[in-house]
């Protein structure tokens, strides 16, 4: 077990690196916080609303659908293409460990932006007394909306060595989660509450209300589990053809 | 020790590679040689665990490359075709990299990455990142990767290709170094190469065996000739039907060579072609003395591996195989 953990980091740190080594890091954190940044200052600036609500309901959730594949398109995509993923597997570690190595770095990137926005409730703070189990439900929600993206963007990336067709497939299922709970009107009922179940919207408001109840979290959790064990078995896919 | 059973590779209903057999004991440089898509690089991706075979069975050290995967891929070190690196790390960093995953102790690092940068000439290139260096510089990373943790079996697939004369015959000696104590396959369509350092020659095409014993009885056993150029002062028609009399005298042809420079004037310029290892020289001597003619130029010219492989990878002959012992 010692070992697996070894390894799973070796990949977290040499992934960060190359986060950061890069432009991908700062573009990411940057752009996240600037349009986080510019939807918190006109509410409270222009509409003289000091609130949370929109951010965590509606911004973050939209920007996250097109940041998080952003992050994940190339982490197994340009292994393929340049042949590289022929030494990781022929080193004597896990396909597992690859992956969750991987996953785990695109989770702090994922955290460390979140954590950036702090700023805001901690104005909000100043300004007046926020409830703080919504906070915390809210940013404990988008975390974990974000990471089952990150699994799906993960998945996709293994699935080609193009890093736009890991995108573009990535964005398409992270998308249809996210519509499902904005289109139900127009089903039965009884479909539209398995609908409501399976999108990853209805499980955030629940979050974002303040209230951790297990089974939101354990949605988020199977779909993170689903997308991780999927993308183990795509990249050991190279031993079915 | 490698043994190689009944392989099989099919990629859709393309048979990449069909029963490959052969045993490479410790120790041996065997070079594995082909044209571009014989099966080569199939064969070696199944020997490193990269892929399984459609059938049969690769076994390192008795241990089935698939059901002891992670303890066969602990034993080799691999330099994969066309050498991928990754190309925003630096040349420590990246050997650091290689060793954390191999699992190798850490108090050994520095001492191991020191040793490889000297084997391999990479001290010069510490400051640059992998994706800057020349190819000749990339494929010495290939080389000292794979050789970082002292692996029983080394495959180097392609280490030499698009490098320059200097950098091939550095690699190459780099090679012939390494693979003293070590079981090494050596990949390559390159046949001064396999003459240089391998101790066997196995030739695979179309993903059959169609070849294998050391370059010597490949040459030995090939059904090519041995060629005599002779230039020889005297009546040309009478030394052409002279040289036709010799028994084991294949055939007899007025040298043509490209760029040489014509035979002087009363003379004439023959190829005595022979059967395979077979000395005409002393014979053709003797006619010439006796006749009192003379003799200008003599030099003789074994088959080559470059014929041999030829003839058993270009047209019809292509099914034909031979072999030295196994």
């Amino acid at each position: 077990m010692n070992a697996v953990l070894a390894n799973t980091w070796t990949f977290t740190i040499k992934e960060l690196k190359s986060f950061f080594n890069s432009a991908v890091a700062y573009v990411i954190l940057t752009l996240f916080l600037f349009i986080t940044g510019w939807f918190f200052a006109s509410n409270l600036f222009l509409a003289n609303q000091a609130d949370l609500r929109d951010i965590f309901g509606a911004i973050v959730p939209m920007i996250l659908l097109f940041f998080v594949p952003a992050i994940t398109m190339r982490m197994i995509a340009e292994e393929k293409k340049s042949g590289t993923i022929e030494l990781l597997v022929t080193l004597p570690v896990r396909d597992v460990e690859i992956v969750l190595g991987k996953y785990l770095a695109a989770l702090i990137l994922l955290g460390s932006a979140l954590a950036l926005t702090f700023a805001y409730p901690l104005t909000i703070s100043l300004l007046g007394s926020p409830d703080h189990g919504a906070l915390v439900g809210g940013y404990l929600g988008l975390f974990l909306m974000g990471a089952a993206y990150l699994a799906i963007g993960l998945f996709t990336s293994g699935l080609t060595p193009n890093q736009i067709v890991a995108f573009i497939t990535g964005f398409v299922i992270i998308f249809v989660l996210f519509m499902l709970d904005k289109v139900i009107v127009v089903f039965p009922a009884t479909i539209a509450s398995i609908l409501e179940y399976i999108s990853v919207g209805y499980h955030l408001e629940n979050l974002a209300r303040g209230v951790i109840d297990s089974r939101d979290v354990l949605y988020y959790l199977s779909l993170i589990g689903l997308f991780l064990f999927l993308a183990v078995r795509s990249l050991e896919s190279r031993k079915w053809r | 020790m490698i043994e190689v059973r009944n392989l099989t590779k099919d990629y859709g209903a393309n048979r990449a590679i069909a029963d490959v057999t052969f045993t490479v004991p410790t120790g041996q440089i065997l070079g594995f040689l082909g044209p571009n898509g014989a099966g080569k690089t199939t064969t070696m991706k199944i020997i490193t665990g990269f892929m399984p075979p459609t059938e049969g069975q690769v076994l390192v050290d008795n241990m089935d490359a698939i059901d002891h995967s992670l303890e066969v891929r602990r034993k080799i070190g691999y330099l994969p075709e066309n050498t991928p690196l990754y190309t925003d790390m630096d040349i420590i960093g990246y050997l650091t990299f290689v060793q954390r995953l191999r699992g190798l102790p850490k108090s050994e690092h520095a001492v191991r990455t020191k040793r490889m940068i000297e084997l391999c000439g990479l001290g010069e290139m510490l400051k640059k990142d992998i994706g800057e260096l020349s190819k000749g510089y990339r494929q010495r990373v290939g080389v000292a990767q794979a050789m970082i943790h002292d692996p029983e079996i080394l495959i180097l697939d392609e280490p030499t290709v698009g490098l320059d004369p200097n950098q091939i015959v550095e690699i190459r000696d780099l090679i012939k170094e390494l693979g003293r104590a070590k079981t090494l396959i050596l990949c390559t369509h390159i046949l001064p190469e396999v003459d240089a350092t391998c101790d066997r020659v196995l030739i695979i095409n179309r993903g059959k065996i169609v070849a294998d014993g050391s370059p010597g009885q490949l040459r030995a056993a090939a059904s090519g000739h041995d060629r005599l150029t002779v230039e020889i002062k005297g009546p040309s028609g009478e030394i052409r039907a002279a040289l036709e009399g010799i028994s084991g005298a294949a055939r007899v042809a007025t040298a043509d060579r490209d760029g040489a420079e014509p035979p002087l004037a009363g003379c004439a310029r023959f190829v005595v072609e022979s059967a395979p290892g077979k000395d005409l020289r002393e014979t053709v001597f003797g006619i010439v003395r006796d006749k009192q003619w003379i003799l200008l130029e003599m030099h003789r010219e074994a088959t080559r591996l470059e014929d041999v492989f030829r003839q058993l990878t270009v047209g019809a002959d292509a099914g034909a195989s031979i072999g030295g012992d196994r």
